[in-house]
């Protein structure tokens, strides 16, 4: 029943809106195919793998994709350094999606499965995108359902269930024959086993530190609204920015900006660089250090949950080559290097790892990741 | 002292006034077709790749999965995100 609604809801929003406007030719995306090697180091974390995406169109209004995605991810962070030792896993996903050209609508479905040895996520997404206006606004409205299983790798009798659900309301906005716009408000719920079940708050245990798994609330909802920009310079080049605001019931506020600069050179090249910053306040049941094991309802000792800062520059270069085989299959490829540094500040997470300081003064922990994407793209 | 109410109402009133005249602009919207302030041939530049939002659709996806992994915001990230399966 709780799919029902919100899907009815979009089909009579879509067709109301196809009513209401005039006709237009909606546009499918184009026919593409990447196959990229991705690596994330940082935090004593080393994760990388391939990926590969694949879109085509099979007829005038139906365009297919698929993609397959592998994590595989080794080493130690901070917390498993501090209770558990250091760990290898594979993490899978495969993704398939369906865009539909109705008269001036595009419907989009989708499904993604993602496996680990102690994870299955299965989420399935239903969107609508509508141009009005004169081609001068899209209207996206999309909603997305998750289920999924959290399993315990040292536990096999240890299952729990998780359910998410997605709304997206997105406007892409023409302002200026220059200048682009998009406005997004997305909420999110999550119901069930939210927790890690690896990860342990510590406690003041009689003056010695004793540790216990997280007690985190069954329920979360966030709301996020970003606005984000596009503006075409004087001459070919073009400068982004974005804002973005997030809150939730765990008593979370954050923000983050980002500014872009895209500079194309001669015909081949395109570089691009980026600087973001992410800001966070600390969830209502967070503490590096609780006074008693049973201090409150709530506990988590999640460094995801506290505050931080987290600044990152990121650098882009690629390499274009039109084929000038346009009649055949192949019309455009693409190299692409990209490279992006973040540098994360915690505020009130202590480095746990050195015990031979008295708990909660021990400094506070920061570390740096480098993030690898190179890819191939090819146009057809 | 005597004026005191109806000044308020008139102040809470004039405010009222742009709402108005903004919801009297989409009630006539509905009724004519608006005409494009940017016309189709101008678009050019609007069209160059260099203007897209998300450019390249794989990368972006993996970027938006780092931060959901990393930082407790999540949502409202734009065209291709997908699945998070982290924990």
């Amino acid at each position: 029943m709780a799919v029902t609604k919100p899907l009815g809801l979009l089909v009579c929003i879509s067709l109301l809106l196809s009513a209401l406007t005039p006709a237009r030719a909606a546009v499918l995306p184009e026919d593409r195919a990447d196959v990229m090697y991705h690596s994330y180091d940082g935090g004593g974390v080393k994760i990388d793998g391939p990926a590969v995406l694949v879109r085509k169109s099979v007829t005038d209004d139906v365009s297919v994709s698929a993609q397959y995605y592998v994590d595989e991810i080794s080493g130690a962070s901070i917390d498993v350094e501090v209770l558990a030792s250091e760990y290898a896993e594979e993490r899978t996903q495969y993704d398939v999606g369906a865009d539909y050209l109705l008269n001036k609508t595009i419907i989009s479905l989708g499904y993604s499965n993602s496996t680990e040895n102690d994870y299955e996520a299965d989420t399935y997404s239903l969107g609508i995108s509508q141009d009005f206006f004169g081609d001068l606004s899209t209207l996206s409205l999309s909603f997305a359902l998750g289920n999924d299983t959290v399993k315990k790798s040292t536990d096999p009798l240890f299952e729990e269930d998780k359910t998410t659900q997605s709304y997206q309301f997105s406007w892409t906005q023409v302002m200026t024959k220059n200048l682009l716009m998009n406005f997004i408000y997305h909420v999110i719920t999550d119901e069930g086993y939210l927790n890690n079940p690896y990860r342990s708050y510590r406690f003041m245990n009689n003056g010695s530190v004793g540790w216990l798994t997280e007690k985190y609330p069954e329920t979360r909802t966030s709301h996020a609204f970003a606005v984000r920009g596009r503006y075409f310079m004087p001459y070919r080049a073009a400068f982004g920015f974005e804002y973005r605001r997030f809150n939730d019931t765990w008593g979370i506020n954050a923000y983050n900006m980002d500014l872009s600069y895209t500079h194309p050179w001669g015909e081949h090249w395109i570089f691009d660089v980026h600087y973001r910053y992410y800001s966070q306040s600390d969830a209502d049941f967070y503490s590096d250090l609780f006074p008693s094991a049973d201090f409150q309802n709530y506990m988590g000792r999640d460094k995801e949950l506290s505050t931080f800062t987290n600044n990152t520059i990121g650098f882009k270069v690629s390499y274009e080559i039109d084929t000038g085989w346009s009649h055949d299959w192949l019309e455009k490829a693409s190299v692409t290097l990209a490279w992006d540094i973040l540098s994360l500040d915690y505020e009130n997470f202590h480095d746990a790892r050195r015990d031979d300081l008295p708990p909660g003064t021990e400094p506070l922990y920061n570390f740096d990741a480098d993030v690898v994407r190179f890819f191939i793209s090819a146009w057809f | 002292m005597l004026n005191t109410m109806p000044a308020r109402r008139r102040i809470k009133h004039s405010h009222l006034y742009p709402l108005l005249a903004l919801l009297g602009l989409l009630i006539l919207s509905g009724c004519s077709p608006i005409k494009p302030w940017v016309k189709p041939y101008e678009r050019n530049n609007l069209a160059d790749p260099i203007m897209s939002f998300s450019m390249d659709p794989v990368e972006a996806g993996y970027m938006h999965h780092v931060y959901q992994a990393r930082e407790a915001a999540r949502g409202a990230e734009g065209g291709g995100g997908g699945g998070c399966g982290c924990n």
